[in-house]
Protein backbone atom coordinates (compact mmCIF):
# COMPACT_ATOMS: atom_id res chain seq x y z
CA UNK A 1 0.00 0.00 0.00
CA UNK A 2 1.77 2.67 -1.04
CA UNK A 3 0.50 6.38 0.81
CA UNK A 4 0.36 9.13 -1.85
CA UNK A 5 1.64 12.29 -0.53
CA UNK A 6 -1.68 14.37 -0.76
CA UNK A 7 -0.43 17.50 0.21
CA UNK A 8 2.57 18.05 -1.64
CA UNK A 9 3.17 19.85 -5.04
CA UNK A 10 5.55 18.31 -7.42
CA UNK A 11 6.77 21.05 -9.33
CA UNK A 12 8.61 19.28 -11.75
CA UNK A 13 11.75 20.88 -13.30
CA UNK A 14 13.47 20.34 -16.25
CA UNK A 15 13.80 16.39 -17.57
CA UNK A 16 16.44 17.04 -19.86
CA UNK A 17 16.91 12.77 -19.00
CA UNK A 18 16.80 9.70 -21.64
CA UNK A 19 19.01 10.20 -24.21
CA UNK A 20 19.75 6.90 -25.49
CA UNK A 21 23.15 6.88 -23.96
CA UNK A 22 21.94 6.78 -20.36
CA UNK A 23 19.38 4.69 -21.19
CA UNK A 24 21.78 1.66 -22.20
CA UNK A 25 23.34 1.93 -19.39
CA UNK A 26 20.67 2.12 -17.03
CA UNK A 27 19.57 -1.05 -18.39
CA UNK A 28 22.82 -2.81 -17.69
CA UNK A 29 22.36 -1.54 -13.84
CA UNK A 30 19.10 -2.88 -13.45
CA UNK A 31 19.84 -6.10 -14.61
CA UNK A 32 20.71 -8.10 -11.50
CA UNK A 33 23.11 -11.05 -11.49
CA UNK A 34 21.35 -12.75 -8.73
CA UNK A 35 20.70 -12.52 -4.71
CA UNK A 36 23.67 -11.36 -2.90
CA UNK A 37 25.81 -11.37 -6.36
CA UNK A 38 24.88 -7.53 -7.23
CA UNK A 39 26.95 -4.10 -6.96
CA UNK A 40 25.36 -1.59 -5.48
CA UNK A 41 25.04 1.74 -7.36
CA UNK A 42 27.74 4.27 -6.90
CA UNK A 43 25.93 7.42 -5.83
CA UNK A 44 27.01 11.15 -4.11
CA UNK A 45 25.78 12.88 -2.41
CA UNK A 46 25.62 16.87 -1.96
CA UNK A 47 24.02 20.09 -0.84
CA UNK A 48 21.90 18.06 2.01
CA UNK A 49 22.41 17.61 5.52
CA UNK A 50 20.51 16.67 8.80
CA UNK A 51 17.33 15.01 8.50
CA UNK A 52 16.98 15.66 5.03
CA UNK A 53 20.64 13.88 4.42
CA UNK A 54 19.94 11.12 6.30
CA UNK A 55 16.42 10.48 4.75
CA UNK A 56 17.70 10.45 1.44
CA UNK A 57 20.92 7.91 2.76
CA UNK A 58 18.73 5.48 4.59
CA UNK A 59 15.93 5.34 1.62
CA UNK A 60 18.51 4.61 -0.98
CA UNK A 61 21.02 2.50 1.30
CA UNK A 62 18.91 0.00 1.64
CA UNK A 63 17.48 -0.40 -2.47
CA UNK A 64 20.90 -0.85 -3.28
CA UNK A 65 22.64 2.36 -3.76
CA UNK A 66 26.46 3.29 -1.78
CA UNK A 67 27.84 6.51 -1.23
CA UNK A 68 31.00 7.50 -2.63
CA UNK A 69 32.64 10.43 -3.59
CA UNK A 70 31.52 12.62 -6.70
CA UNK A 71 34.82 11.29 -8.43
CA UNK A 72 33.53 7.67 -7.68
CA UNK A 73 30.17 7.97 -8.23
CA UNK A 74 27.91 7.23 -11.57
CA UNK A 75 25.29 9.47 -10.29
CA UNK A 76 25.54 12.64 -8.53
CA UNK A 77 22.84 13.75 -6.14
CA UNK A 78 22.34 17.09 -5.34
CA UNK A 79 20.02 19.94 -4.10
CA UNK A 80 19.18 21.89 -1.44
CA UNK A 81 16.21 22.27 1.72
CA UNK A 82 16.52 25.68 2.23
CA UNK A 83 12.87 26.14 2.93
CA UNK A 84 12.05 22.84 0.82
CA UNK A 85 13.52 20.24 -0.81
CA UNK A 86 14.57 20.78 -4.10
CA UNK A 87 17.10 18.12 -6.13
CA UNK A 88 18.51 17.17 -9.58
CA UNK A 89 20.46 13.38 -9.92
CA UNK A 90 23.05 13.53 -13.29
CA UNK A 91 24.44 10.59 -14.83
CA UNK A 92 28.32 11.75 -14.35
CA UNK A 93 30.00 9.58 -16.92
CA UNK A 94 27.05 10.85 -20.12
CA UNK A 95 27.02 14.17 -17.85
CA UNK A 96 23.40 14.57 -18.64
CA UNK A 97 21.25 15.74 -15.63
CA UNK A 98 18.22 13.04 -15.44
CA UNK A 99 16.06 15.26 -13.69
CA UNK A 100 15.46 18.67 -11.25
CA UNK A 101 12.66 19.05 -9.46
CA UNK A 102 11.38 20.95 -6.10
CA UNK A 103 9.22 19.80 -3.38
CA UNK A 104 6.98 21.57 -1.25
CA UNK A 105 4.10 20.90 1.71
CA UNK A 106 4.00 18.19 4.16
CA UNK A 107 7.16 17.89 6.20
CA UNK A 108 10.98 17.83 4.66
CA UNK A 109 11.26 14.63 5.74
CA UNK A 110 8.00 13.39 3.18
CA UNK A 111 9.65 15.54 0.85
CA UNK A 112 12.97 14.22 1.13
CA UNK A 113 10.80 10.55 0.77
CA UNK A 114 9.43 12.01 -2.45
CA UNK A 115 12.61 12.77 -3.91
CA UNK A 116 14.33 9.67 -3.45
CA UNK A 117 11.46 7.73 -4.97
CA UNK A 118 11.67 10.05 -8.05
CA UNK A 119 16.14 9.22 -7.40
CA UNK A 120 15.00 5.52 -8.03
CA UNK A 121 12.62 6.26 -10.66
CA UNK A 122 15.12 7.85 -13.00
CA UNK A 123 18.06 5.41 -12.18
CA UNK A 124 16.06 2.46 -12.55
CA UNK A 125 13.49 3.57 -15.00
CA UNK A 126 10.25 0.81 -14.61
CA UNK A 127 11.29 0.30 -10.94
CA UNK A 128 9.35 1.79 -7.90
CA UNK A 129 10.70 3.73 -4.84
CA UNK A 130 9.40 2.38 -1.44
CA UNK A 131 9.92 5.28 0.49
CA UNK A 132 7.00 6.54 0.99
CA UNK A 133 5.72 2.45 1.95
CA UNK A 134 4.48 1.96 5.65
CA UNK A 135 4.68 -1.32 7.46
CA UNK A 136 3.43 -3.48 10.86
CA UNK A 137 5.15 -5.35 13.12
CA UNK A 138 4.69 -6.96 16.66
CA UNK A 139 6.13 -4.72 19.83
CA UNK A 140 6.77 -6.53 22.98
CA UNK A 141 5.30 -4.37 25.87
CA UNK A 142 5.86 -6.14 29.34
CA UNK A 143 4.15 -9.06 29.56
CA UNK A 144 1.63 -7.68 26.14
CA UNK A 145 2.65 -7.56 22.93
CA UNK A 146 1.02 -4.71 20.55
CA UNK A 147 0.64 -3.90 16.56
CA UNK A 148 2.21 -1.13 15.48
CA UNK A 149 2.04 0.44 11.91
CA UNK A 150 5.05 3.21 10.90
CA UNK A 151 6.67 4.43 7.87
CA UNK A 152 8.96 1.58 6.41
CA UNK A 153 11.68 3.36 7.71
CA UNK A 154 10.46 3.36 11.52
CA UNK A 155 9.20 6.58 11.92
CA UNK A 156 6.07 8.05 12.78
CA UNK A 157 4.91 4.60 14.67
CA UNK A 158 1.61 4.31 16.26
CA UNK A 159 -0.09 1.45 18.07
CA UNK A 160 -3.14 -0.08 17.16
CA UNK A 161 -4.23 -2.28 19.59
CA UNK A 162 -2.76 -0.94 22.51
CA UNK A 163 -5.81 -0.32 24.86
CA UNK A 164 -6.01 -4.37 24.38
CA UNK A 165 -3.57 -5.48 27.18
CA UNK A 166 -3.05 -8.60 25.73
CA UNK A 167 -0.96 -10.39 23.01
CA UNK A 168 -0.95 -9.58 19.57
CA UNK A 169 0.58 -10.97 16.91
CA UNK A 170 0.94 -12.04 13.35
CA UNK A 171 0.11 -9.17 11.30
CA UNK A 172 -0.58 -9.00 7.38
CA UNK A 173 -1.75 -5.94 5.85
CA UNK A 174 -4.68 -6.41 3.61
CA UNK A 175 -3.02 -5.48 -0.34
CA UNK A 176 -3.94 -2.29 -1.18
CA UNK A 177 -6.04 -1.00 1.89
CA UNK A 178 -5.97 0.47 5.32
CA UNK A 179 -6.64 -2.85 6.62
CA UNK A 180 -4.68 -5.18 8.68
CA UNK A 181 -5.08 -8.94 10.05
CA UNK A 182 -3.66 -10.38 13.04
CA UNK A 183 -4.47 -12.43 15.56
CA UNK A 184 -5.21 -11.35 19.10
CA UNK A 185 -5.80 -12.91 22.57
CA UNK A 186 -7.86 -9.73 23.35
CA UNK A 187 -11.33 -12.32 24.06
CA UNK A 188 -8.96 -14.99 26.20
CA UNK A 189 -7.54 -17.25 22.75
CA UNK A 190 -6.29 -16.30 19.82
CA UNK A 191 -8.51 -15.55 17.20
CA UNK A 192 -8.26 -13.83 14.05
CA UNK A 193 -9.40 -10.38 13.37
CA UNK A 194 -9.47 -7.99 10.52
CA UNK A 195 -8.67 -4.34 11.90
CA UNK A 196 -9.36 -0.95 9.39
CA UNK A 197 -6.47 1.42 10.28
CA UNK A 198 -8.90 4.08 9.16
CA UNK A 199 -11.64 4.02 10.98
CA UNK A 200 -10.05 1.69 13.98
CA UNK A 201 -13.27 -0.89 13.53
CA UNK A 202 -12.44 -4.67 13.83
CA UNK A 203 -14.32 -7.52 13.10
CA UNK A 204 -13.53 -11.56 14.03
CA UNK A 205 -12.58 -13.15 11.05
CA UNK A 206 -11.96 -16.73 12.59
CA UNK A 207 -12.70 -17.31 16.43
CA UNK A 208 -13.28 -21.30 16.00
CA UNK A 209 -12.51 -23.86 18.89
CA UNK A 210 -8.69 -24.11 19.39
CA UNK A 211 -6.14 -21.92 18.08
CA UNK A 212 -7.03 -19.59 15.10
CA UNK A 213 -3.25 -18.35 13.90
CA UNK A 214 -1.42 -16.41 11.07
CA UNK A 215 -3.85 -14.66 8.71
CA UNK A 216 -2.44 -13.83 5.24
CA UNK A 217 -4.82 -12.12 2.92
CA UNK A 218 -4.99 -12.91 -0.71
CA UNK A 219 -3.52 -10.26 -3.15
CA UNK A 220 -6.64 -9.06 -4.42
CA UNK A 221 -7.98 -8.62 -0.80
CA UNK A 222 -10.83 -11.07 -1.47
CA UNK A 223 -9.99 -14.45 0.81
CA UNK A 224 -7.81 -14.68 3.47
CA UNK A 225 -5.52 -18.09 4.30
CA UNK A 226 -4.65 -18.99 8.13
CA UNK A 227 -4.01 -21.99 9.96
CA UNK A 228 -6.59 -23.40 12.26
CA UNK A 229 -7.04 -26.08 14.60
CA UNK A 230 -10.69 -26.17 14.81
CA UNK A 231 -10.47 -30.06 13.20
CA UNK A 232 -8.23 -31.15 16.22
CA UNK A 233 -5.14 -31.17 14.03
CA UNK A 234 -3.57 -27.73 12.57
CA UNK A 235 -4.15 -27.35 9.28
CA UNK A 236 -4.31 -24.76 6.64
CA UNK A 237 -7.81 -23.16 5.46
CA UNK A 238 -8.83 -20.10 2.93
CA UNK A 239 -11.74 -18.40 3.82
CA UNK A 240 -13.30 -15.69 2.40
CA UNK A 241 -11.90 -11.96 3.76
CA UNK A 242 -15.07 -11.87 6.37
CA UNK A 243 -14.09 -15.41 7.24
CA UNK A 244 -17.43 -16.87 5.50
CA UNK A 245 -16.63 -20.03 3.42
CA UNK A 246 -14.52 -21.64 5.15
CA UNK A 247 -12.53 -24.67 3.40
CA UNK A 248 -9.98 -27.07 4.87
CA UNK A 249 -6.59 -27.22 2.45
CA UNK A 250 -4.33 -29.57 4.23
CA UNK A 251 -5.79 -33.03 6.39
CA UNK A 252 -2.27 -33.96 8.69
CA UNK A 253 -1.13 -35.00 11.70
CA UNK A 254 2.04 -32.77 10.84
CA UNK A 255 1.44 -28.75 11.53
CA UNK A 256 1.66 -26.31 9.08
CA UNK A 257 2.56 -23.02 9.53
CA UNK A 258 3.05 -18.92 7.99
CA UNK A 259 0.84 -19.54 4.85
CA UNK A 260 1.82 -16.39 2.39
CA UNK A 261 0.22 -15.89 -0.97
CA UNK A 262 1.65 -16.32 -5.07
CA UNK A 263 1.25 -12.82 -6.15
CA UNK A 264 -1.19 -14.13 -8.94
CA UNK A 265 -3.33 -15.81 -6.20
CA UNK A 266 -2.78 -19.47 -7.95
CA UNK A 267 -0.96 -20.62 -4.97
CA UNK A 268 -0.94 -20.60 -0.83
CA UNK A 269 2.55 -21.54 0.01
CA UNK A 270 3.33 -21.96 3.63
CA UNK A 271 5.92 -24.42 5.95
CA UNK A 272 4.91 -27.80 7.00
CA UNK A 273 6.98 -31.47 7.84
CA UNK A 274 7.31 -34.61 5.82
CA UNK A 275 5.98 -37.61 7.38
CA UNK A 276 8.64 -38.83 9.50
CA UNK A 277 10.39 -35.66 10.29
CA UNK A 278 12.02 -33.27 7.85
CA UNK A 279 10.75 -29.43 7.59
CA UNK A 280 9.57 -28.44 4.15
CA UNK A 281 8.03 -25.58 2.31
CA UNK A 282 5.07 -25.89 0.33
CA UNK A 283 2.52 -25.04 -2.14
CA UNK A 284 -1.25 -25.56 -2.75
CA UNK A 285 -3.99 -24.46 -4.90
CA UNK A 286 -6.80 -22.35 -2.84
CA UNK A 287 -9.04 -24.18 -4.53
CA UNK A 288 -7.54 -27.75 -2.64
CA UNK A 289 -6.07 -30.41 -4.06
CA UNK A 290 -2.20 -31.97 -3.95
CA UNK A 291 0.38 -30.18 -1.85
CA UNK A 292 3.51 -29.56 -3.34
CA UNK A 293 7.21 -29.36 -2.14
CA UNK A 294 8.75 -26.41 -2.88
CA UNK A 295 12.58 -27.61 -3.09
CA UNK A 296 15.19 -25.30 -0.98
CA UNK A 297 18.66 -27.24 -1.63
CA UNK A 298 21.38 -26.30 0.78
CA UNK A 299 20.22 -24.85 3.33
CA UNK A 300 17.82 -26.89 6.24
CA UNK A 301 14.72 -26.22 8.11
CA UNK A 302 12.87 -23.82 6.33
CA UNK A 303 9.81 -21.59 8.09
CA UNK A 304 7.92 -18.38 7.51
CA UNK A 305 8.15 -17.76 3.67
CA UNK A 306 7.16 -14.54 1.95
CA UNK A 307 6.46 -14.75 -1.90
CA UNK A 308 7.93 -11.38 -3.46
CA UNK A 309 5.33 -9.65 -5.61
CA UNK A 310 7.65 -9.67 -8.62
CA UNK A 311 6.71 -13.85 -8.51
CA UNK A 312 10.48 -14.62 -8.96
CA UNK A 313 11.50 -15.18 -5.45
CA UNK A 314 10.69 -16.77 -1.94
CA UNK A 315 12.49 -15.68 0.73
CA UNK A 316 12.20 -17.47 3.91
CA UNK A 317 13.96 -17.79 7.45
CA UNK A 318 15.85 -21.42 7.66
CA UNK A 319 17.10 -22.94 11.07
CA UNK A 320 21.17 -24.05 10.58
CA UNK A 321 22.13 -22.86 14.41
CA UNK A 322 21.05 -19.70 14.18
CA UNK A 323 18.42 -18.11 12.03
CA UNK A 324 19.27 -17.59 8.34
CA UNK A 325 17.24 -15.29 5.82
CA UNK A 326 17.22 -16.98 2.84
CA UNK A 327 15.86 -17.03 -0.82
CA UNK A 328 14.96 -19.13 -3.00
CA UNK A 329 13.87 -19.09 -6.72
CA UNK A 330 9.57 -19.65 -6.19
CA UNK A 331 9.70 -22.79 -8.71
CA UNK A 332 12.18 -24.14 -5.76
CA UNK A 333 16.23 -24.74 -6.02
CA UNK A 334 19.46 -23.54 -4.54
CA UNK A 335 18.94 -21.70 -1.89
CA UNK A 336 21.00 -18.48 -0.98
CA UNK A 337 21.53 -17.57 2.81
CA UNK A 338 21.84 -13.76 2.81
CA UNK A 339 22.20 -12.58 6.46
CA UNK A 340 21.30 -13.72 10.17
CA UNK A 341 17.88 -12.97 10.79
CA UNK A 342 13.98 -14.22 10.35
CA UNK A 343 11.04 -13.68 9.31
CA UNK A 344 11.26 -11.56 6.16
CA UNK A 345 8.76 -9.65 4.55
CA UNK A 346 9.16 -8.27 0.61
CA UNK A 347 8.97 -4.37 -0.10
CA UNK A 348 6.37 -3.78 -2.99
CA UNK A 349 9.87 -3.05 -4.95
CA UNK A 350 10.38 -6.88 -5.25
CA UNK A 351 13.94 -6.41 -3.49
CA UNK A 352 14.27 -4.62 -0.03
CA UNK A 353 12.91 -7.16 2.50
CA UNK A 354 12.40 -6.59 5.98
CA UNK A 355 13.13 -8.59 8.86
CA UNK A 356 13.74 -9.82 12.32
CA UNK A 357 17.39 -9.69 13.21
CA UNK A 358 18.74 -10.94 16.91
CA UNK A 359 21.39 -9.12 18.50
CA UNK A 360 22.28 -7.77 21.68
CA UNK A 361 19.63 -9.62 23.48
CA UNK A 362 16.90 -8.01 21.86
CA UNK A 363 14.94 -8.19 18.53
CA UNK A 364 14.97 -5.68 15.84
CA UNK A 365 13.54 -5.00 12.89
CA UNK A 366 16.08 -4.71 10.06
CA UNK A 367 15.98 -4.11 6.07
CA UNK A 368 17.99 -5.84 3.66
CA UNK A 369 18.66 -4.92 0.09
CA UNK A 370 18.74 -8.58 -1.43
CA UNK A 371 20.42 -7.92 -4.75
CA UNK A 372 23.59 -6.29 -2.78
CA UNK A 373 22.79 -7.58 0.62
CA UNK A 374 23.41 -4.11 1.96
CA UNK A 375 21.70 -4.35 5.53
CA UNK A 376 20.57 -1.74 7.51
CA UNK A 377 18.35 -1.60 11.15
CA UNK A 378 15.07 0.59 11.62
CA UNK A 379 15.12 2.42 14.26
CA UNK A 380 13.32 1.39 17.43
CA UNK A 381 9.48 1.45 16.96
CA UNK A 382 8.68 1.10 21.03
CA UNK A 383 8.80 -1.00 23.73
CA UNK A 384 11.73 -3.83 23.73
CA UNK A 385 11.49 -6.55 21.05
CA UNK A 386 10.56 -5.56 17.81
CA UNK A 387 9.54 -8.33 15.48
CA UNK A 388 7.39 -10.37 13.07
CA UNK A 389 7.42 -7.01 10.26
CA UNK A 390 4.61 -6.97 7.30
CA UNK A 391 5.50 -4.70 4.38
CA UNK A 392 2.15 -2.75 2.79
CA UNK A 393 1.81 -3.60 -0.70
CA UNK B 1 30.37 -36.18 4.35
CA UNK B 2 29.43 -39.60 4.63
CA UNK B 3 30.00 -39.48 8.29
CA UNK B 4 27.37 -36.89 8.48
CA UNK B 5 24.76 -38.66 6.59
CA UNK B 6 25.44 -41.95 8.85
CA UNK B 7 24.55 -39.07 11.38
CA UNK B 8 21.35 -37.90 9.97
CA UNK B 9 20.47 -41.53 9.03
CA UNK B 10 20.83 -42.38 12.83
CA UNK B 11 18.61 -39.36 14.08
CA UNK B 12 15.73 -40.06 11.90
CA UNK B 13 15.99 -43.43 12.51
CA UNK B 14 15.69 -43.02 16.51
CA UNK B 15 13.31 -40.29 15.83
CA UNK B 16 11.16 -43.03 14.08
CA UNK B 17 11.32 -45.36 17.26
CA UNK B 18 10.24 -42.36 19.92
CA UNK B 19 6.75 -42.89 19.00
CA UNK B 20 6.60 -46.76 19.43
CA UNK B 21 7.82 -45.93 23.15
CA UNK B 22 6.05 -42.98 23.98
CA UNK B 23 2.31 -43.44 22.45
CA UNK B 24 1.96 -47.50 22.19
CA UNK B 25 -2.15 -46.40 21.82
CA UNK B 26 -2.05 -44.69 18.28
CA UNK B 27 1.52 -44.06 16.78
CA UNK B 28 0.07 -42.19 13.97
CA UNK B 29 -0.91 -39.33 15.62
CA UNK B 30 2.00 -38.04 16.90
CA UNK B 31 4.74 -36.52 14.24
CA UNK B 32 7.94 -37.27 15.21
CA UNK B 33 10.80 -34.93 14.11
CA UNK B 34 14.64 -35.17 13.83
CA UNK B 35 15.62 -33.07 16.78
CA UNK B 36 18.87 -32.67 16.99
CA UNK B 37 20.22 -29.06 16.07
CA UNK B 38 22.84 -29.92 13.56
CA UNK B 39 20.32 -32.07 11.65
CA UNK B 40 20.53 -31.22 7.75
CA UNK B 41 16.87 -32.36 7.21
CA UNK B 42 15.94 -31.00 3.97
CA UNK B 43 18.04 -30.16 0.90
CA UNK B 44 21.32 -30.48 2.24
CA UNK B 45 23.62 -33.56 2.22
CA UNK B 46 20.74 -36.09 2.85
CA UNK B 47 18.01 -34.10 1.19
CA UNK B 48 15.37 -35.72 -0.02
CA UNK B 49 15.48 -34.29 -3.76
CA UNK B 50 11.51 -35.07 -4.71
CA UNK B 51 11.59 -38.23 -2.48
CA UNK B 52 9.89 -38.09 1.37
CA UNK B 53 5.60 -38.47 1.37
CA UNK B 54 4.43 -35.25 1.86
CA UNK B 55 1.61 -35.32 4.66
CA UNK B 56 -1.17 -32.95 3.62
CA UNK B 57 -4.00 -33.71 1.09
CA UNK B 58 -5.86 -36.64 2.27
CA UNK B 59 -5.11 -38.53 5.32
CA UNK B 60 -7.82 -38.10 7.72
CA UNK B 61 -7.42 -39.71 11.54
CA UNK B 62 -7.64 -36.26 14.08
CA UNK B 63 -7.00 -38.15 17.00
CA UNK B 64 -9.19 -36.33 19.84
CA UNK B 65 -12.04 -34.93 16.40
CA UNK B 66 -12.97 -31.55 16.54
CA UNK B 67 -12.66 -28.71 19.22
CA UNK B 68 -16.04 -27.94 21.09
CA UNK B 69 -17.63 -24.42 20.23
CA UNK B 70 -15.43 -21.89 22.27
CA UNK B 71 -18.70 -20.52 23.82
CA UNK B 72 -18.49 -23.68 25.86
CA UNK B 73 -16.26 -22.21 28.39
CA UNK B 74 -16.93 -18.72 27.94
CA UNK B 75 -18.12 -18.06 31.60
CA UNK B 76 -15.98 -21.11 33.45
CA UNK B 77 -13.76 -19.55 35.94
CA UNK B 78 -9.99 -20.97 35.56
CA UNK B 79 -8.07 -21.93 38.00
CA UNK B 80 -4.48 -22.23 37.37
CA UNK B 81 -3.57 -24.26 40.77
CA UNK B 82 -5.59 -26.94 40.89
CA UNK B 83 -3.65 -28.81 38.17
CA UNK B 84 -0.26 -27.05 38.03
CA UNK B 85 1.63 -29.77 39.56
CA UNK B 86 1.14 -32.04 36.34
CA UNK B 87 2.79 -29.52 33.38
CA UNK B 88 3.75 -32.10 30.82
CA UNK B 89 7.63 -31.67 29.33
CA UNK B 90 8.58 -31.84 25.77
CA UNK B 91 11.39 -32.72 24.07
CA UNK B 92 13.19 -30.29 21.63
CA UNK B 93 10.89 -29.74 18.68
CA UNK B 94 8.61 -32.61 19.64
CA UNK B 95 4.90 -32.82 19.93
CA UNK B 96 5.85 -36.39 20.99
CA UNK B 97 4.02 -37.01 24.94
CA UNK B 98 6.57 -38.74 26.52
CA UNK B 99 6.45 -41.77 28.58
CA UNK B 100 7.92 -40.17 31.41
CA UNK B 101 5.11 -37.81 31.36
CA UNK B 102 1.75 -40.34 31.20
CA UNK B 103 1.72 -40.20 35.22
CA UNK B 104 0.78 -36.73 34.87
CA UNK B 105 -1.73 -37.18 31.93
CA UNK B 106 -3.57 -39.79 34.10
CA UNK B 107 -3.74 -37.71 37.27
CA UNK B 108 -5.18 -35.17 35.03
CA UNK B 109 -8.08 -37.29 33.38
CA UNK B 110 -8.80 -38.86 36.75
CA UNK B 111 -9.27 -35.19 37.79
CA UNK B 112 -11.56 -34.29 35.05
CA UNK B 113 -13.15 -37.97 35.55
CA UNK B 114 -14.18 -37.29 39.15
CA UNK B 115 -15.83 -34.25 38.87
CA UNK B 116 -17.69 -33.92 35.36
CA UNK B 117 -19.08 -30.51 35.69
CA UNK B 118 -15.18 -29.48 35.16
CA UNK B 119 -13.54 -28.37 31.94
CA UNK B 120 -10.19 -28.09 31.04
CA UNK B 121 -7.85 -25.39 29.31
CA UNK B 122 -4.63 -26.78 27.75
CA UNK B 123 -2.06 -24.33 27.03
CA UNK B 124 0.77 -25.53 24.66
CA UNK B 125 4.10 -23.68 24.60
CA UNK B 126 7.71 -23.72 23.37
CA UNK B 127 10.84 -22.77 23.81
CA UNK B 128 12.77 -19.77 22.09
CA UNK B 129 14.79 -21.52 19.28
CA UNK B 130 12.40 -21.80 16.72
CA UNK B 131 10.86 -19.38 14.52
CA UNK B 132 7.85 -17.71 15.73
CA UNK B 133 5.69 -18.78 13.28
CA UNK B 134 6.59 -22.57 13.28
CA UNK B 135 6.76 -22.10 17.09
CA UNK B 136 2.62 -21.04 17.04
CA UNK B 137 1.88 -24.25 15.03
CA UNK B 138 4.19 -26.41 17.58
CA UNK B 139 2.46 -25.38 20.44
CA UNK B 140 -0.50 -26.18 19.22
CA UNK B 141 0.50 -29.52 18.19
CA UNK B 142 1.45 -30.22 21.94
CA UNK B 143 -1.71 -28.86 23.42
CA UNK B 144 -3.78 -31.25 20.93
CA UNK B 145 -1.26 -34.17 21.70
CA UNK B 146 -2.54 -33.65 25.19
CA UNK B 147 -5.90 -33.59 24.72
CA UNK B 148 -5.60 -36.76 22.77
CA UNK B 149 -3.78 -38.30 25.62
CA UNK B 150 -6.43 -37.37 27.37
CA UNK B 151 -9.12 -38.66 25.42
CA UNK B 152 -7.12 -41.84 25.28
CA UNK B 153 -7.63 -41.89 29.44
CA UNK B 154 -11.22 -41.37 28.76
CA UNK B 155 -11.96 -37.51 29.36
CA UNK B 156 -14.51 -36.53 26.41
CA UNK B 157 -13.01 -34.31 24.00
CA UNK B 158 -15.63 -31.59 23.94
CA UNK B 159 -14.72 -30.42 27.64
CA UNK B 160 -11.32 -29.36 26.60
CA UNK B 161 -10.21 -26.43 24.42
CA UNK B 162 -6.67 -25.24 23.32
CA UNK B 163 -4.85 -22.87 22.93
CA UNK B 164 -1.02 -22.02 21.63
CA UNK B 165 1.01 -19.68 22.97
CA UNK B 166 3.89 -20.54 21.00
CA UNK B 167 7.26 -18.95 22.40
CA UNK B 168 5.32 -15.73 23.75
CA UNK B 169 5.14 -16.90 27.81
CA UNK B 170 8.24 -18.85 29.14
CA UNK B 171 8.25 -20.67 32.20
CA UNK B 172 12.14 -19.28 32.47
CA UNK B 173 13.35 -16.30 31.06
CA UNK B 174 16.99 -17.47 30.43
CA UNK B 175 18.34 -18.45 27.33
CA UNK B 176 19.79 -22.38 27.97
CA UNK B 177 19.18 -25.96 28.24
CA UNK B 178 17.67 -25.43 31.67
CA UNK B 179 15.55 -22.74 30.85
CA UNK B 180 14.46 -24.28 27.14
CA UNK B 181 13.34 -27.35 28.69
CA UNK B 182 10.96 -25.75 31.25
CA UNK B 183 9.65 -23.87 28.51
CA UNK B 184 8.70 -26.73 26.60
CA UNK B 185 5.35 -27.68 28.20
CA UNK B 186 1.83 -28.38 27.88
CA UNK B 187 -0.56 -26.37 31.37
CA UNK B 188 -3.64 -27.88 31.98
CA UNK B 189 -5.92 -25.03 33.60
CA UNK B 190 -8.81 -26.19 35.20
CA UNK B 191 -12.24 -24.86 34.22
CA UNK B 192 -14.56 -24.77 37.17
CA UNK B 193 -18.77 -23.74 36.28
Amino acid sequence: MKRPLQTLHLTLGLMLAASLASAQTELTITKTAGPGLDKPTLVSLSGFSGEVASVIQFDLYVQGFKFVSPEEAQYLISGSHAGNVQGRVTDRLVKQPLFSRSYSGASLRRQAHAFTDDVVQAIRPGSQGIAQTRIACKVESGANTEIYVADFDGFGATSITGGDKTLAKSPAWVPGRSALLYTSYKRGRPEIFRHDTSTGSRAVVAGYGGSNLMPAPSPDGSRVAMVLSKSGMVDLYVANADGSNLKQLTRSTEYESSPCWSPDGNWICFATQLKGGGRVLAKVSPAGGDVQRIRVAGVSRPSEPDWSPDGKWIAFTAQMGSFQLCVVPAEGGAATALSGGDDPSWAPNSRTVIFTRHGGGRQTLSLLDVPTKQVKDVPRISGSNNSQPAWAR
Amino acid sequence: MKALKFANLLMIALALTVPAVGCKKKPTNVTPLPGQPGYVGDGGAAGLEGGGALGPGSETGAGGGPLADPSRFANMKPDREALAAYTVYFDFDSSVVRSSEQGKVAEVAASLNSSTANALRIEGHCDERGTEGYNLSLGERRALALREALVAAGVSADRMETISYGEERPADAGHDEIAWSKNRRGEFILLLP
